[in-house]
């Protein structure tokens, strides 16, 4: 354990994913779900994942951590490396030390990842005496630090609940709980406030956010609100059918949109805050994205995008996720700067 | 809007008995308590509130779903609560639901042109082709390519689902669609394009809506008036752009703070205020 601690300072990303490829095997045949998705993360940084429904954020995931239906799913291409340790080629029972140790995750519905048969305790103490090897007392004691981490009022005393006692809201903590109970130095968190309501989520994003710097620990979080993103990603990685498209630090991303997807998710939002918001007309984004059985050899986007014309590559073409600004890459024909550029040019 | 009063509820109450989640054996849930609101011709009234306020409850009261504990429900002048069963039934042509989720609430062994001619075959209007007339001009009406009626919901998009839903809501003309959380299981894109059309429809036919939906955001997008529902009650009523830029109730700003919008400095800057408040809590504790 102290060899991983030491190796973090070294130019080694605590977290590299290179040409990851996961496939589902169905009668209907092979689903493309992650489709070629690089990208590296660093100690202490928050990278958020974006995207609309289906596009890969949570298979993705699951591939990281090894957690695929076995049979039904398989990584068929690329690379996991934790720490500069190769993921994808180890066993089961290496996986399992590598989960809730090193590598820890927080789904998206706390009741059902909480066994409902299991006191809130045992199932805080799990962790700590499997991959701690704490005594029952020290477990214990611990796990009455870390419902009070979590703010749980009266901890002690709830220790001995069971999960349909708690709220959302204290489940999710909870679950936060189990996930640091190591200190783990990645923790992978999908849609973890999706299931909770508006003012509940505000404050397990800042209870995330807090235990995220005081640990230094990497986050990565999937999530389809870009309100959530704006809130906590330090980079951003925009997926759309299986791919990378967009993948820019945070400020940049907001600031600059560059994919034509980005820049019309962003405009669909109906907004809270914008004097005359009300009844506004939504800039709708026609049809939607294709799927991922055959998914097409060209830009995925093409068909739903307004600067997709007849004769440009969109249609011929897959686009590479290419450097258009610095750190800002982009996978499309179209990127907002260089149809600026263009139409500069023609003015 | 100066249309006519065309809902009117009043005292509007609903009480469980009964245990679910929290409350212990017994205790009556409050689940909509002491309620009252207009929605009027051809206007949008959004009700917003947190799981559990009591909007679903609300909306399946005023539709005579739920047998409300106490309360008025006056549609077009005719009060629903004590209405008789004939009566009600020729009420609820004109009162129609779109539910929230596009996948369980269409049957699916119907195709879609059964589903939308469901309606029109309870209350026997028309013959076999006038009804498959009227279905196809309302899948037309819906951005539903009428060629597809004979298709299966499981063939369509959630999006297309809930497109199909509200053109079954529309077949027997109704003056009033209450809509649960209409857009909440679909993905951005899709969602801007379920309120474009329901703000579309509301234009070509001066329908009226109830809208009851979680998202502040969402409501805003169609709402001429808000209501803010919490714990059963209305804390809140007015003019949409008057509640979302000068909110008067402390939670209705509560509310309004804690939506993430997608501007990373605003978010950030609206943390450290959070953090300040928190800490000056704990000092002063
Ligand atoms: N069990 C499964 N069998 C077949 N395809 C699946 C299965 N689970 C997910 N998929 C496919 O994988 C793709 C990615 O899914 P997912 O990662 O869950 O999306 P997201 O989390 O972004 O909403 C989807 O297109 C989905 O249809
Ligand atoms: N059939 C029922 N039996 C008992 N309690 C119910 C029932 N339906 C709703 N409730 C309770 O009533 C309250 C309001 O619920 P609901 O109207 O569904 O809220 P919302 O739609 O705002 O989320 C909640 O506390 C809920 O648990
Ligand atoms: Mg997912
Ligand atoms: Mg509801």
């Amino acid at each position: 354990m102290n060899a991983v601690q030491s190796s973090t300072v070294s130019a080694v990303p605590l977290l590299e994913v290179d040409g990851l490829r996961t496939q589902f095997f169905t009668p209907a045949g092979r689903v493309h779900a992650v489709d070629g998705v690089s990208f590296t993360l660093d100690q202490g940084r928050v990278l958020g994942v974006v995207g609309e429904s289906g596009c890969g954020k949570s298979v993705m995931a699951l591939s990281l951590l090894g957690l695929l239906p076995p049979r039904q799913a398989a990584i068929v291409a690329g690379h996991v490396r934790y720490d500069g340790r190769e993921l994808t080629t180890l066993g089961r029972r290496q996986l399992e030390d590598v989960r809730g140790r090193e590598i820890a995750m927080v789904f998206q519905d706390p009741m059902t990842s909480l066994n409902p048969t299991l006191s809130i305790g045992d199932q805080l103490m799990e962790p700590l005496r499997r991959h701690l090897d704490l005594s029952r007392q020290a477990a214990r004691r611990r796990a009455i630090e870390l419902l009070e981490e979590v703010e749980i009022a009266g901890a002690a005393t709830r220790l001995d609940d069971y999960p349909h006692n708690y709220s959302g809201g204290m489940r999710q903590r909870v679950m936060i709980a189990i996930a640091v109970a190591c200190r783990p130095k990645l923790l992978i968190a999908d849609e973890p406030t999706t299931a909770l309501d508006v003012t509940v989520q505000a404050s397990v994003l800042d209870l995330l956010h807090d235990l995220q710097q005081e640990y230094e620990m990497a986050l990565l979080l999937i999530t389809h609100d870009m309100g959530v993103i704006a809130e906590m990603a330090d980079d951003v990685l925009v997926m759309y059918a299986g791919q990378v498209v967009e993948h820019a630090p945070a400020l940049e991303l907001f600031d600059h949109p560059e994919h034509p997807y980005t820049e019309a998710l962003l405009a669909a939002l109906p907004q809270v805050d914008v004097v005359g918001a009300h009844k506004q007309h939504l800039a709708a984004i026609p049809g939607r994205p294709p799927s991922l059985l055959q998914p097409p050899a060209v830009c995925r986007f093409a068909a739903r995008c307004p600067y997709a014309e007849q004769d440009d590559p969109c249609t011929s073409q897959m686009p590479e996720l290419r450097e258009v600004r610095p750190s800002h890459f982009v996978r499309t024909f179209h990127p907002a700067i260089e149809r600026v550029a263009a139409a500069g040019v023609s003015a | 809007m100066s249309g006519n009063v065309l809902l009117e509820v009043e005292g509007l109450t609903k009480h469980f008995q009964g245990r679910r989640g929290f409350r212990r054996q017994g205790e009556a849930v409050r689940a909509v308590d002491d309620v009252s609101f207009v929605v009027r011709e051809g206007e949008t009234l959004g009700l917003v509130g947190e799981s559990g306020s009591g909007k679903s409850t609300t909306g399946y009261c005023v539709l005579q779903l739920l047998k409300p504990t106490a309360g008025s429900v006056r549609f077009q002048g005719q009060e629903l609560t004590s209405a008789p069963r004939a009566e009600l039934r020729a009420a609820r042509r004109e009162l129609q639901i779109v539910f929230q989720d596009p996948y369980s609430s269409l049957d699916p062994r119907q195709t879609v042109e059964q589903i939308v001619a469901d309606p029109l075959e309870i209350h026997r209007i028309g013959d076999r082709a006038s009804r498959r007339r009227r279905v196809h001009e309302l899948l037309d009406l819906v951005g539903i390519d009428p060629a597809f009626a004979s298709r299966y919901p499981h063939e369509f998009s959630g999006g297309q689902r809930q497109r199909v839903g509200i053109a079954r809501s529309l077949a027997l003309d109704p003056k009033l669609l209450i809509c649960d959380e209409p857009v909440s299981a679909l993905d951005v894109s899709i969602q801007a394009q379920i309120l474009n059309l329901m703000n579309e429809l509301q234009r070509e036919l001066g329908l009226a809506y109830l809208f009851i939906a979680h998202d502040l955001a969402v409501v805003r997008a169609v709402s001429d008036r808000i209501a803010v529902m919490r714990n059963g009650k209305i804390l809140e009523e007015g003019d949409a752009e008057e509640v979302y830029v000068r909110p008067q109730h402390p939670y209705t700003k509560a509310l309004l703070a804690a939506v993430p919008v997608a501007d990373p400095r605003r978010m950030r800057a609206e943390r450290e205020r959070r953090r300040s408040t928190r800490a000056a809590a704990g000092a002063g504790a």
